[in-house]
Formats: C-alpha cells, sequence, structure tokens
C-alpha cells in the first residue's frame, strides 16, 4: 500500500500549508488539494462511490469558501497572549496523543476489518434487489439515517436563508406609500 | 501496520492545530474541514480488507472478499452533513464579517460587557 501512503503525505503536506500560508484564498486552494487528495485515497481504498460524492462536495464546499473570502482578503496578525495559545494547543494535542494511543492499540490492524454487523447486510442483500451493496444500505437498510441526514440539510438551509438574508420589511417601509 | 492510522492521526492534529491557535474565521472553518476529512478517512481505513474488492456484485467477479460496506454507507451520510455544516459556518462568518468589519476574532468584540 504505498500509494496510500503518499497520498496520506500529500494530504498532510497540503494542509500543512493550508493551515500556515497568508493569504486566505491560497489557503482555500490548498484545502481543495486536500479533499482531492481524500477523493484519491477512497479510490485506492476500494470505494468508488464516495470517491464521486467527495469530488462533487470538494467542488461545491470550494465555491462557497471562495465566495467568503473573496475581496476579503486581510491580513492576520498573532499578537498578544502568544505564549498562553501556545500552551493551550500543545495541552491539547498531547492529551489527543495520549487517548488515541490507547484507543489505536486495542482496534483490529489495517487490513483485517471485524464486519461484525455488515455480514447481516450482505446475507439479505438479495431481497433488496440491488447489486450496490452501499446503495442498498443507505437506502434500504438505514433508510430512516438518511431521512434524517436530509433533515439536517434542510435544517441547515434554513438556517443559512435566516442568516444570509437582507433586512426584511420593517413597519415604516410597509406604511409608507409607493 | 498501526503507521497508517497514525498518518491519518496526524492529518488530524495540524486541523486541530489550525482550529485551536489560529485566529482568523476562515482559518477555523478550514481546520474544522481538515478534521473532518481525517475522520472520514479514518473510517473507511478501519473497513479495508487487503486485497478486497469494493461492495459491488459484479457477474464475472473473481475476488470473493469485499470491503466493509456499512463503514462506507456511514460516511457517505456523513461527507453531505459536512457540507452543510460548512455552509452554515461559512453563512455566520460571512455576516460577522458583515457586522465588524473583520475577520479576527479577538476584535469582534461587540458583545463584550
Amino acid at each position: 500500500m504505498i500509494e496510500l501512503h503518499l497520498i496520506l503525505f500529500f494530504m498532510i503536506a497540503a494542509a500543512i500549508i493550508a493551515v500556515e500560508v497568508k493569504d486566505l484564498v491560497s489557503s482555500v486552494v490548498a484545502v481543495g488539494a486536500v479533499g482531492i487528495g481524500l477523493c484519491m485515497a477512497f479510490l485506492v481504498l476500494k470505494a468508488p462511490d464516495l470517491a464521486i460524492m467527495q469530488l462533487v462536495v470538494e467542488i461545491l464546499s470550494l465555491i462557497i469558501l471562495i465566495r467568503a473570502t473573496i475581496r476579503r482578503d486581510l491580513p492576520f496578525s498573532i499578537s498578544g497572549r502568544w505564549v498562553f495559545n501556545t500552551l493551550a494547543t500543545v495541552s491539547f494535542i498531547v492529551v489527543f496523543l495520549t487517548l488515541a494511543y490507547f484507543a489505536l492499540r486495542s482496534l483490529p490492524a489495517f487490513g483485517n476489518a471485524a464486519m461484525k454487523v455488515s455480514r447481516f447486510y450482505i446475507e439479505d442483500i438479495m431481497k433488496t434487489g440491488s447489486e450496490n451493496v452501499v446503495s442498498a444500505i443507505i437506502v434500504n437498510f438505514r433508510a430512516y439515517d438518511t431521512l434524517g441526514e436530509i433533515a439536517i440539510l434542510f435544517t441547515a438551509i434554513v438556517g443559512v436563508l435566516a442568516i444570509a438574508r437582507r433586512v426584511g420589511y420593517t413597519k415604516e417601509k410597509i406604511d409608507e406609500p409607493n | 501496520m498501526i503507521c497508517i492510522y497514525m498518518l491519518c492521526l496526524a492529518l488530524f492534529l495540524v486541523g486541530l492545530y489550525c482550529v485551536v491557535r489560529k485566529r482568523n474565521l476562515i482559518k477555523i472553518i478550514i481546520g474544522i474541514g481538515i478534521m473532518e476529512y481525517a475522520v472520514n478517512l479514518f473510517f473507511i481505513l478501519g473497513g479495508y480488507i487487503r486485497r478486497g474488492r469494493s461492495p459491488i456484485f459484479a457477474a464475472d467477479q473473481v475476488i470473493k472478499n469485499m470491503v466493509d460496506p456499512l463503514s462506507q454507507a456511514v460516511v457517505s451520510t456523513a461527507i453531505v452533513i459536512g457540507l452543510a455544516f460548512t455552509l452554515l459556518l461559512v453563512a455566520i462568518a460571512i455576516r460577522i464579517y458583515e457586522k465588524s468589519g473583520t475577520f479576527d476574532i479577538t476584535k469582534i468584540n461587540r458583545l463584550k460587557g
């Protein structure tokens, strides 16, 4: 799996560039490179549905982020409370690494997934009439999961419309004759 | 082969550093996005089976064992939710920029009592 290591190193390098570069538009482009690397990693890991979906979502989120950063490019400074910020960051990372060390030891090794639950799905796949196991799980076995996902998407769009709209009609504007 | 999990963890830590350390709102959104990528990748890495095939039944298949389809289904839900999340965060960031004229989170102090 040397290609997976190469893709992961590429993703980490692009993420570090996205975090550390000064220009905001360059940062958004670098995070797009991370997303394309994730798309390639999905292809290597035998998940073609996710690769297609990740590509589409990546393009959409890149457009949204560029809409947020275009013509708003401002230099940012890291001044004030430098010691406190660095100490907080280092302590966060140390706590996370300690917890992750114990968590990763109890996982099965890479390449030997347990598949305790999905065995039942694969046994019953012929009842759904679908050739693609992933889409059978999404729209048949776990349909309520997808319903909740659509509810979350709807709620997020309602939130965006409530936040991003202009100021509505006030009483004076309604009362004045046109 | 715990090494590949560690690389995925390093990607997560880059995003965590960005969220905790940076003070620009767009940088914080980018850091959350990087963390989300790392978690999605970790799910797929956990469901991988060596020399497996993609979970699609074909007529002329020769490889018997397939990779875990359940983690792929869960991640396909998580990708769409991540898009909605990014959309909401960017809308809030644009609104804050219109109100206060900056993305720096230490200069947004209109609510300071």
